[in-house]
């Protein structure tokens, strides 16, 4: 711990004035320097949401492009080079730059608050895990303008198309990730440190919030796959640049052997953008159905498990490799073993929910959108885990159906849900709740005209990632793209009230916010103030 | 984290945690090596031995029947024309055959090439022992010429019943690049010596 310092905040009842982290800094300071310097977690919370946001505009105005395109068979808005990157790069933003920060960013401002703690355990290492991101998404975005384009070979870079077919720009493609992958694993490592070090007293494993449980575990996932994603973008750099040949038939090396080490990340990392979206939920339905959360013990057990199978389950991406038949049984049966779990969840879920006092403000209604469309991606993606179904809808717009599902009506949703439940207690006043429940009906609607056509299209037999298609698809694609527009217009709705809520406008609210939540963050004063728990409460 | 002395409970978990994700960026490289030997051990990738068998008179099975398919093709951007001469042959499990590839060199440079097997079902490829095969080393072929590159092989008697046909694939790579390279690196030392004898 280090020097005593004096704090110029305003409301809370500092007891005393000792304080660890953020001994640079006496008063708030205003301004750009209190972003670029802060070691706040609330002040760096805040950064990660808003920068997810802008990223998630982005990456959304990519899709605009790829939906535009696929408006009408044929090529008529960009060539098909172009069409190629926007994909690979909407991918990539909307892994690395939306969701994940996203999360992180909740963490940063949740996790101190709920279990007691002052701050994160690592502040400075905080601010540096933030500000390197804007770094990797200028550098990945700026490789869209240099010659030959960006990177055109999807978000999971298969070999031999990021070594021997991609453009020269390939190697900013992979320093990016890089840094992507640095600031997640900081991230993740200050979790970590702080859920193990920091928690109030009587604040043991089991009275852990959800939310923290299950952030604790993704954190673990991270750093435990983060790195082998580093070691094979730098494969693909040396295979490209320095004459390696790990993935060059020619030289020895597999190209499948690729796909293995990606997809050894690629899975954890997908539950690695879902398990802090359980915790989102987990928090959410009790407080709204005023009853306490259904089997507690059996959501931690059942998280853990999901994140120990999640390592035996990669090939299930790789079924058309050929396999030998033994390999695709195993996979097969492991993935659908994790639909136990899975469904462990959602029944908890749905428990809490009966004969509760139920009542639907805007983050109930997320958080029930989720677990019913959730559950849809989860069953389209037991039906791509049935291998000889797979032969069939790999590679096809089902599986862009199940993973849009799982990752947008699912994760981003979660994130929504989350945004809604706890930014009055960021701001001290309620958001607009009129353009709240725009937002949500918009969205809703509109997202499953965009995502639901697709299951067809893609039983029927339409390929992913190509800028043109057969006839018969033309109807389908039309209104998936017409679904595609309204769902981007009504996160400019989401933008508007977010704007008015940083402006403080709108009623003041209790400490509580929400009649039925519990725990240490409805405790303390709404706005949160600067610096909570400077002293640890304790927790009965 | 400069803020911590090392000897506090952040810092010494904070070195912990950076062991594993260390440790984890090393076991991604330790995957390539620990995939080759999975799949050498188990055939699976459909790999064949890249060094020649000895047939040491294996019993011949004459009660039972394999076809093997050969197929070529050459990999994009290399123009040689590549032909297997046998397309299919039956054989009984244990008796040596051999097998006859033409090549030709097309285009107006001299080109060297390497050939890559893959059988398939992967599980034969444990079965296919080569006692001599032009993929063991680089092929040079010089503008315009054409060549008979010969295979010689047998299939072990302990392949598993349920395989009555399998291919085996060749595909050729231009690999002039990466040879002329080699060749340089190689040549390094004798160059050196002369140097210093000078
Ligand atoms: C019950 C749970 C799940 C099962 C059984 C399952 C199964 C599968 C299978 C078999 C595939 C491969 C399809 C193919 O390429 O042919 C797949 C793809 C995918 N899944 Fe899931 N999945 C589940 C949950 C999730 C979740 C929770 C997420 C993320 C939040 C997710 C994200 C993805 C993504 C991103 C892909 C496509 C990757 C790509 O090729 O670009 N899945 N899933
Ligand atoms: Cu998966």
């Amino acid at each position: 711990m280090s020097s005593a310092t004096e704090h110029a905040t305003t409301d809370v009842a500092h007891g005393h004035d000792e304080h660890a982290h953020d001994d640079h800094h006496h008063a708030i300071p205003t301004g750009i320097k209190r972003w670029l310097f802060t070691t706040n977690h609330k002040d760096i919370g805040t950064l990660y949401l808003w920068f997810a946001f802008i990223m998630f505009l982005v990456g959304g105005a990519m899709a605009m492009v790829i939906r535009a395109e696929l408006f009408q068979p044929g090529l008529q808005i960009v060539d098909p080079n172009f069409f190629n990157q926007m994909t690979t790069v909407h991918g990539l933003i909307m892994v690395f730059g939306a969701v994940m920060p996203a999360f992180t960013g909740l963490a940063n401002w949740l996790v101190p608050m709920m279990i007691g703690a002052p701050d994160m355990a690592l502040p400075r290492m905080n601010n540096w895990s933030f500000w390197i991101l804007p770094f990797a998404f200028a550098i990945l975005l700026a490789s869209l303008f240099v010659e030959g384009g960006g990177p055109a070979f999807g978000w999971t870079f298969y070999a031999p198309l990021s070594t021997t077919y991609s453009s020269d720009s390939t190697a900013l493609f992979v320093f990016s990730v890089h840094i992507m992958g640095i600031s997640s694993i900081m991230g993740a490592i200050n979790v970590i440190v702080t859920i193990f070090n920091m928690r109030a007293p009587g604040m043991t494993w089991m009275k852990m919030p959800l939310f923290v449980w299950t952030w604790l575990i993704t954190a673990f996932l991270l750093i435990a796959v983060m790195p082998v994603l580093a070691g094979v973008v730098t494969m693909v750099l040396t295979d490209k640049y320095f004459g390696t040949s790990f993935f060059d038939a020619a030289g020895g090396g597999d190209p499948v052997l690729f796909q293995h080490i990606f997809w050894f990340f690629g899975h954890p990392e997908v539950y690695i953008m879902i398990l802090p979206a359980f915790g989102i939920i987990s928090q959410i339905i009790p407080t709204f159905a005023r009853k306490k959360l259904f089997g507690y013990a059996s959501m931690v057990y059942a998280t853990a498990s999901i994140a120990l199978l999640s390592f035996i389950v990669w090939a299930h991406h790789m079924f058309t490799t050929g396999m030998p038949l033994a390999a695709e049984m195993f996979f097969m049966f492991a993935t659908m073993l994790i639909s136990v779990p899975t469904g462990v969840k959602v029944f908890n879920w749905v428990a809490t929910m009966w004969r509760g006092s139920m009542t639907f403000e805007v983050p109930m209604l997320f958080a029930l959108a989720f677990i019913v469309l959730f559950t849809i991606g989860g069953l389209s993606g037991l039906m791509l885990a049935i291998t000889p179904v797979d032969f069939q809808y790999h590679d096809t717009y089902f599986v862009v159906a199940h993973f849009h599902y799982v990752l947008v009506t699912g994760a981003v949703f979660s994130i929504m849900a989350a945004v809604y439940y706890w930014l009055p207690k960021w701001t001290g006043k309620m958001f607009d709740i009129t353009l709240a429940k725009w937002h949500f009906w918009c969205s809703l609607i509109s997202v499953n005209v965009l995502f639901f056509p697709m299951h067809f299209v893609g039983l029927a037999g339409m390929p992913r990632r190509i800028p043109d298609y057969a006839l018969q698809f033309a109807d389908f694609n039309k209104w998936i793209s017409i679904g595609g527009f309204a769902f981007g217009l009504s996160q400019l709705i989401f933008l508007a009230l977010l704007i008015k809520a940083c402006r403080k406008q709108g009623e003041p609210v209790s400490d509580q916010v929400w009649e039925g939540a519990e725990g240490l963050e409805w405790e303390i004063p709404s706005p949160a103030p600067y610096h909570t728990f400077d002293t640890p409460p304790v927790v009965k | 984290m400069a803020s911590h002395d090392p000897q506090n409970a952040n810092g010494r978990l904070v070195l912990k945690l950076i062991g594993i994700t260390l440790g984890m960026f090393g076991f991604g490289f330790a995957l390539v090596p620990l995939y080759e030997v999975f799949c050498d051990i188990t055939g699976i990738n459909g790999k064949t031995e890249d060094e020649a068998a000895v047939y040491t008179a294996v019993e011949v099975d004459t009660s039972r029947w394999v076809t093997v398919e050969f197929l070529t093709r050459t990999n994009s951007g290399m123009p040689w024309e590549f032909e297997a001469r046998t397309k299919r042959i039956k054989v009984n499990p244990g008796e040596l055959h051999t097998v006859e590839f033409y090549v030709r060199n097309p285009a107006r440079r001299d080109i060297v090439a390497q050939a890559i097997p893959s059988v398939s079902p992967g599980t034969a490829a444990l079965y296919v022992n080569k006692t001599e095969c032009f993929c063991f080393n680089h092929q040079p072929l010089g503008a315009g010429e054409e060549a008979l590159m010969p295979m010689q092989f047998y299939v072990d008697p302990q392949l598993p019943e349920e395989i009555e046909v399998f291919t085996l694939q060749y595909t050729l790579y231009d690999v002039t690049e990466e040879a002329k390279e080699a060749s340089e690196t190689a040549a390094l030392p004798t160059l050196d010596a002369v140097a210093v004898g000078s």
